[in-house]
């Protein structure tokens, strides 16, 4: 699936670099960033999480991309860490839903500006 | 008594009662028809020697004329517009031609799967089918399918209306993705992609999603309910079906499916032989992801109105129904692929062309899902669950760490030839079996000892029991 | 990097991630926002096969599009008498400006370095025909305790998941605490 070597025409002027990836990393890093600081709702707070994983695995992903690392065994080690980033995501994932229904079951609701039983 | 009916056909009512069913049917006769077999048959046979001759003399091969293998023809195509035009161009065209394949062999199976699968049907329940429209009943999924779209779009009241349209497009997304992966020839995949196995599973657990938010959406509980069993039974089956397949992955040292069938072709062996119990956890788990009967129970309409497209009317529902039948040609079509040899047969894909091999192994497998249909009765849902959770899962788990300790062993012996292969598929014929009996014996499951004959399945058992009891054998 | 597929992938999908992750963002629905959510997961798996990572791509297909959108779906459902409305905080306003400023620095920052030591094309250059065997080395080869350590993690979050949700069936006065 070597996509990049695909015979296709050269654009020049167009031609996709790394300053694109981690621009559009860093834009949905705000994104995720702006979800999770503004919602109410625990699920929703849980979304902008996981798409702020998103956007660093991305950036992982195109760095490893663009990289010139000649060395063989770390050549793709972002990679790596993007797969332990799946996986910290699932469980993280799983635990804080786990969370939420928990939180659900006792206060019913979810709503994070109302759980304030810890405020002083 | 006897009733009158239309195309000659008479039924004699059952003049006593519990003997049996006594049916005398006259077939309506059709003129020409035998001759015109006849003569087609003759015909066929001709142009397969002159095919074989042609073929055995060698002149097809690598030419894009070279019937077995459509890829060769699209890639010398490829090759002649790269000579002439912009690279974009041929990528471009090759695109669209495996596009429009893909696009036009589902299109093609469902305008005539419902034909087949109720004539099937029919066959296992000793009636006719549809006969009526067109020749042979041939035109009846057309006609179902204007019905289905003459029908009102009825949007419940309540209903999420974003979230309500969305999942008839999303469930029919998988079903053509899926079909990208599988390869007909040794040159005729459309993507031969190196994650193939794992795509398969990715865009498998798509569907999961667009059924539980049809589901939700309906705002009715029988959808909810059919939305969260389906839900419940593909995450617990995906496990299994993973897991089979990483048995074949061990073995055969790739992702790739044009890889895994070149390995059985250069084998000489299937992974049905290699491991049955892999098969078998792939097809039951398939079925039970398919929705199909003995699995789903996600649409039993004795429980559960029609499950999660309970509210969904004319061409929305009859999406639905498609993308069922549609994915249970997919299944057949990775069981073979995955388990069958795919392309291959012992080397007479050389004669024959590859695609007809798979094609005719797909039908095999269609045959064996319709077959399961009719015969076997539906599932608890707890039996479902219980099934895949302690009986799959756990035997699955031995059973591909003893994979995995046999392709290790495979990897570094030098005999050749099939001689661990075969030691191979003995060994897990063997411990599949022992491995059953005694984890049926560890559950608690005990056999009867003398299993009770079952009275109206022979008084009703195919038209060969009707026969003999008419004495007319 | 100046194929014209890549070129118009990385154009598409990126215009389909950064407006679906808009969208989770704007929309008044809960269940929209994860389906919008969803659209922008898999708009990142394509962002991931242009870079050459066909196994990250299908991995994230699989968890994200896959499972944590289901988990999600099912959070919601589970919820029933909680807002769905997808609301903002008093925290909108200053969340907003802290991410915008965020943006407005990433972009700063990947616009003004100069990269040209990074100028390579790794997987290009090596010719990368799969990521699949690289990475499975990797995992199993210098990274292997880390592997280990996230199985082990994996399982841990599943206990914990099921022992959080499960229902204590004993009545509330036995489990010596106020109903």
């Amino acid at each position: 699936m070597n996509l990049a070597s695909s015979p296709l025409a050269t654009i020049d002027g167009l031609s996709v670099t790394l300053e694109h990836y981690l621009v559009v990393s860093g834009v949905v890093f705000a994104i995720g960033i702006a979800i999770a600081l503004s919602k109410r709702n625990a699920i929703a707070v849980l979304m902008g999480v996981e798409l702020m994983l998103n956007a660093v695995n991305l950036t992982f992903v195109a760095f490893t991309r663009f990289s010139q690392n000649a060395d063989n065994a770390s050549v793709l080690a972002g990679h790596v860490f993007v797969v332990f980033v799946l996986t910290v995501a699932a469980a993280e994932a799983a635990v804080a839903l786990a969370m939420a229904v928990l939180v659900y079951r006792r206060r019913e609701t979810v709503d994070l500006d109302r759980l304030n039983l810890l405020r002083w | 008594m006897r009733l009158r009916l239309p195309f000659d056909t008479q039924i004699d009512a059952p003049s006593r009662f519990p003997t049996g069913i006594r049916q005398v049917i006259t077939r309506p006769s059709l003129p020409g028809l035998k001759l015109a077999l006849a003569v087609m048959t003759v015909f066929g046979l001709v142009s397969n020697v002159a095919i074989g001759v042609l073929v055995a003399s060698g002149a097809l091969d690598g030419e894009w004329y070279d019937f077995r293998d459509l890829g060769i023809a699209v890639g010398q195509l490829r090759e002649g517009l790269d000579d002439r035009f912009d690279p974009a161009v041929s990528y471009i065209v090759t695109m669209l031609i495996g596009g429009i394949g893909i696009l036009s062999l589902i299109g093609g199976l469902l305008i005539i799967l419902p034909w087949v699968e109720r004539r099937l049907l029919a066959r296992f329940q000793i009636r006719r089918g549809p006969n009526r429209v067109g020749p042979f009943g041939l035109l009846q999924p057309l006609a179902d399918a204007f019905k289905l779209m003459q029908k009102e779009t009825i949007v419940p009241r309540g209903a999420d209306r974003f979230i309500y349209f969305l999942p008839p497009v999303i469930v029919f997304i998988p079903l053509m993705l899926v079909w990208g992966i599988v390869p007909w020839a040794p040159r005729m995949v459309y993507v031969d992609t190196n994650v193939g196995v794992l795509y398969l599973i990715a865009v498998g657990s798509l569907a999961t999603l667009a059924i539980f938010l049809a589901g939700w959406s309906s705002n009715n509980h029988y959808a909810l309910l059919g939305a969260m069993r389906t839900v419940a039974m593909m995450i617990s089956y995906e496990i299994p079906l993973s897991i089979s397949l990483l048995a074949v992955v061990l073995m055969s040292g790739t992702m790739q499916l044009s890889g895994i069938v070149e390995w059985q072709a250069a084998h000489n062996t299937w992974f049905a032989f290699l491991m049955p119990f892999g098969l078998f956890t792939f097809f039951f788990s398939s079925t039970a992801e398919l929705n199909r009967t003995p699995n789903d129970i996600a649409e039993a309409e004795s429980e559960i109105v029609a499950g999660f497209h309970t509210e969904y009317s004319g061409m929305k529902a009859g999406l639905y129904l498609a993308v069922e039948l549609g994915h249970a040609v997919a299944t057949g079509a990775f069981v073979s692929t995955l388990f069958l040899g795919g392309w291959s047969l012992f080397g007479l894909e050389e004669w024959i062309p590859p695609y007809m091999i798979l094609a005719g192994k797909i039908s095999l497998i269609y045959f064996v899902l319709v077959w399961l249909r009719s015969t076997l009765p539906r599932f608890r849902l707890d039996q479902l669950m219980a099934f895949a959770w302690k009986f799959l899962i756990p035997l699955s788990i031995i059973y591909v760490l003893v994979v995995s300790l046999e392709a290790s062993i495979f990897a570094r012996w030098d005999v050749e030839g099939l001689i661990p292969l075969v030691i191979f598929a003995v060994v897990n014929t063997a411990l599949a079996w022992f491995l059953i009996r005694r984890w049926a014996a560890v559950m608690g499951y005990r056999p009867g000892v003398e299993p009770t004959r079952p009275l109206m399945a022979t008084g009703v058992g195919g038209l060969r029991a009707a026969r003999q009891l008419r004495g007319d054998a | 990097m100046e194929s014209l597929g890549i070129i118009a992938g990385f154009w598409i999908l990126s215009g389909v991630t950064v407006g679906a992750s808009l969208a989770v963002f704007a929309v008044r629905n809960l269940l929209h926002a994860v389906v919008f959510l969803i659209l922008a997961f898999v708009g990142m798996a394509g962002l991931f096969i242009t870079l050459s990572a066909d196994f990250l791509a299908v991995a994230q297909l699989l968890i994200y599009a896959g499972a944590i959108s289901v988990l999600l779906v099912f959070a919601v459902m589970l919820t029933p008498m909680a807002n769905r409305d997808n609301a903002n905080s008093l925290y909108m306003l200053p969340g907003g400006a802290f991410a915008l400023a965020f943006a407005t620095i990433v972009a700063f920052v990947a616009i003004e370095v100069d990269w040209s030591q990074l100028r390579g094309d790794a997987l290009n250059g090596r010719n990368f025909s799969t990521t699949v065997g690289d990475v499975g080395q990797a995992l199993l080869g210098p990274h292997v305790l880390a592997f280990e350590i996230a199985s082990v993690l994996l399982l841990a979050a599943l206990v914990g998941a099921i022992v959080l949700v499960h229902e204590d069936e004993r009545a509330p006065e036995d489990r010596g605490e106020a109903a």
